[in-house]
């Protein structure tokens, strides 16, 4: 294992012990919360961090995964691991077809047609109850899993949940390592510099669409499973703004920052809300603090702090060598 | 007679009702040296730009080697062999002088699309890329960032992402500007060892570099082509002196 790799093996395996240190299901739970939401913001992180792209409308891929593994496993009647990969790939069909329309822009163009998008599939889950049951959403979705491997249990879905964010954390961390993942920054930075050179510039954001849309998707499933229930909310606009928020506030471009961002976003929800009622503002003097303190995010501010710490310190002592003396 | 490198015929393209290039037609040889002339605002620029497909002409044709490349995208442009640089800096700040003539050098290869093996771990790609910062003389700064460099030493990379693609008709915008005197002297022997059967468009306005590179001059002003000849006929035209000096 890398030098690189060490922390986050680190991190994961204390989250996986978290249900050995603690008798109720709260924190266990919370654990996989923020598991589940760390690997949403990590599929964004390809589009925010590395694209240059930065989306308003995430949740609409957690939102259709969610909403078709539900659909399929309770309506439909099919087996919950059968019905994942169905929506996993119902999902990935539909990005396709989205990145036509979203990809034609950048800048603020793509912020808004990602919104838009993200709308229309909230509108279709809001309106259209006779199948997605409006505004009270599905509920009963079962979890997949058996006596083998009973994932009724919290710890045994949070072990799941930390498996799969395990995989996205390998996956996306050679992929920026990669020649396709440099390439990508280079659309990023110099879109122009990238076609000249033989790049297919919208190739290569399309990559980094799908691959955003496949992590997505895969925290929208963990998701209906985790709730066993899913909303229109979760397409809501504060949803896509919340993922946003996790990986501005983490550092956009840092493997770890998504990570962080997601811890922070659901522990300040779920903690701060048992002694604060009016939680959301301590979430808002929270992000301006990391706004003012650290423009680019956590993980940056803090890769700059610990540089300067180290330039503040003193170097060794030079050694003290007798001078070779010239009469010798 | 042999097939031109480049050949444009009434080429025209309208910025709205203004006409930035209009009805140039050109023809440039194999091997040429081959040198833009014209003040300000003449479209030597837009001229580069449509040569290479960040801009669409409103009419006329662009062949390279009797390719049409009009409507091509500028990869594919690439692709025929054709390579520019940019009067303002394109480069990869975050990423070292070698990392970013490596990332030129896989612009034109499959190995581009690998997402799963590290950028750095080929070997032989990284020994190209210093090859080419060698030919700049740029490769002991290999794996410096762009972002901790000098403005010479970027002017330069500009130079070998061009050159890493291997092109049969380089497109050089301003090479020498902003350069200080020993750069301009270092930049000018790496024009003069260019290979010779790579032919070179030149857009530049320091004229002692320009004449003594260039064998032929086109004269252009207000995007038409005012003259085309030898060094020796521009320089002897009257209208040049009329161009530059408004006489």
């Amino acid at each position: 294992m890398s030098a690189r790799a060490l922390p986050f093996a680190v991190a994961l395996a204390a989250m996986a012990m978290v249900p050995l240190f603690s008798t109720s299901p709260f924190y266990v739970n919370l654990t996989s919360q923020v598991t589940i939401a760390a690997i949403g913001a990590l599929g964004l992180n390809v589009l925010v961090g590395h694209a240059g792209l930065n989306s308003l409308g995430f949740a609409v891929f957690p939102g259709l995964a969610a909403y078709l593994v539900a659909w399929l496993s309770t309506v439909g009647g099919i087996d919950p691991v059968f019905a994942a990969l169905v929506a996993l790939g119902g999902t990935l069909a539909v990005a396709a077809l989205f990145a036509l329309v979203a990809l034609r822009t950048t800048g603020l163009g793509f912020v808004m047609i990602t919104m838009a998008l993200c709308q229309i599939v909230w509108g279709a889950a809001y309106r259209w109850t006779s199948v997605t049951g409006g505004d009270n959403g599905l509920s009963g979705v079962p979890r997949p899993g058996g006596a083998w491997l009973p994932l009724e249990k919290p710890e045994y879905f949070l072990w799941l949940c930390l498996a799969v964010l395990a995989l996205a954390l390998v996956q996306l961390g050679r992929f920026f390592d990669s020649p396709l993942g440099v390439a990508l920054r280079g659309t990023r930075d110099q879109p122009r510099r990238m076609g000249a050179v033989g790049y297919d510039v919208w190739r290569i954001r399309f990559v980094a669409w799908m691959l955003a849309a496949a992590w997505g998707a895969a925290a929208g499933l963990l998701y209906a499973w985790y709730h066993q229930f899913v909303s229109p909310h979760m397409m809501a606009v504060t949803a896509s703004a919340e993922v946003l928020l996790m990986v501005v506030a983490g550092g956009a471009g840092t493997l770890a920052g998504p990570l962080i961002g997601a811890a922070l976003v659901v522990l300040l929800k779920n903690l701060a809300s048992i002694w604060i009622d009016r939680w959301v503002m301590l979430l808002g003097f929270t992000f301006v603090v990391i706004v003012l303190l650290m423009p680019d995010g956590i993980v940056p501010g803090f890769n700059r702090l610990t540089a300067s710490l180290k330039r503040l310190r003193p170097g060794p002592a030079p050694k003290l060598v007798p001078r070779e003396r010239a009469d010798g | 007679m042999a097939e031109p490198a480049l050949h444009i015929d009434g080429l025209t393209k309208q910025f709205g009702g203004l006409p930035a290039i209009a009805d140039v037609s050109l023809d440039i040889m194999p091997g040429e040296r081959h040198l833009l002339l014209g003040p300000n605002g003449a479209g030597k620029t837009t001229l580069f730009n449509l040569i290479c497909g960040d801009l669409t002409p409103t009419g006329g044709s662009i062949r390279l080697f009797g390719s049409e490349l009009v409507g091509l995208p500028p990869r594919k442009r690439t692709g025929f062999g054709l390579a520019r640089t940019y009067q303002i800096l394109t480069l990869f700040p975050h990423e070292t002088l070698c990392r970013n003539v490596m990332l030129a050098l896989n612009g034109l290869r499959r190995d581009k699309w690998r997402a799963w093996s590290p950028f750095g771990a080929d070997a032989s790609l990284r020994a190209e890329a210093l090859a080419i910062l060698d030919r700049v003389k740029l490769a002991d700064l290999a794996d410096r960032p762009v972002s901790q460099t000098a403005y010479g030493d970027r002017r330069r990379l500009e130079i070998a992402m061009a050159l890493a693609l291997a092109p049969r008709v380089l497109l050089l915008d301003e090479p020498l500007a902003g350069l200080s005197r020993d750069e301009r002297v270092m930049v000018q022997d790496l024009l003069a060892n260019l290979p010779e059967e790579m032919t070179v468009v030149l857009i530049e306005h320091d004229m002692d570099v320009a004449l003594a590179f260039a064998e032929r001059i086109t004269l252009l002003h207000h995007g038409r082509v005012v003259t085309t000849g030898s060094r020796a006929d521009i320089a002897a035209d009257p209208r040049t002196r009329e161009v530059y000096l408004g006489a």
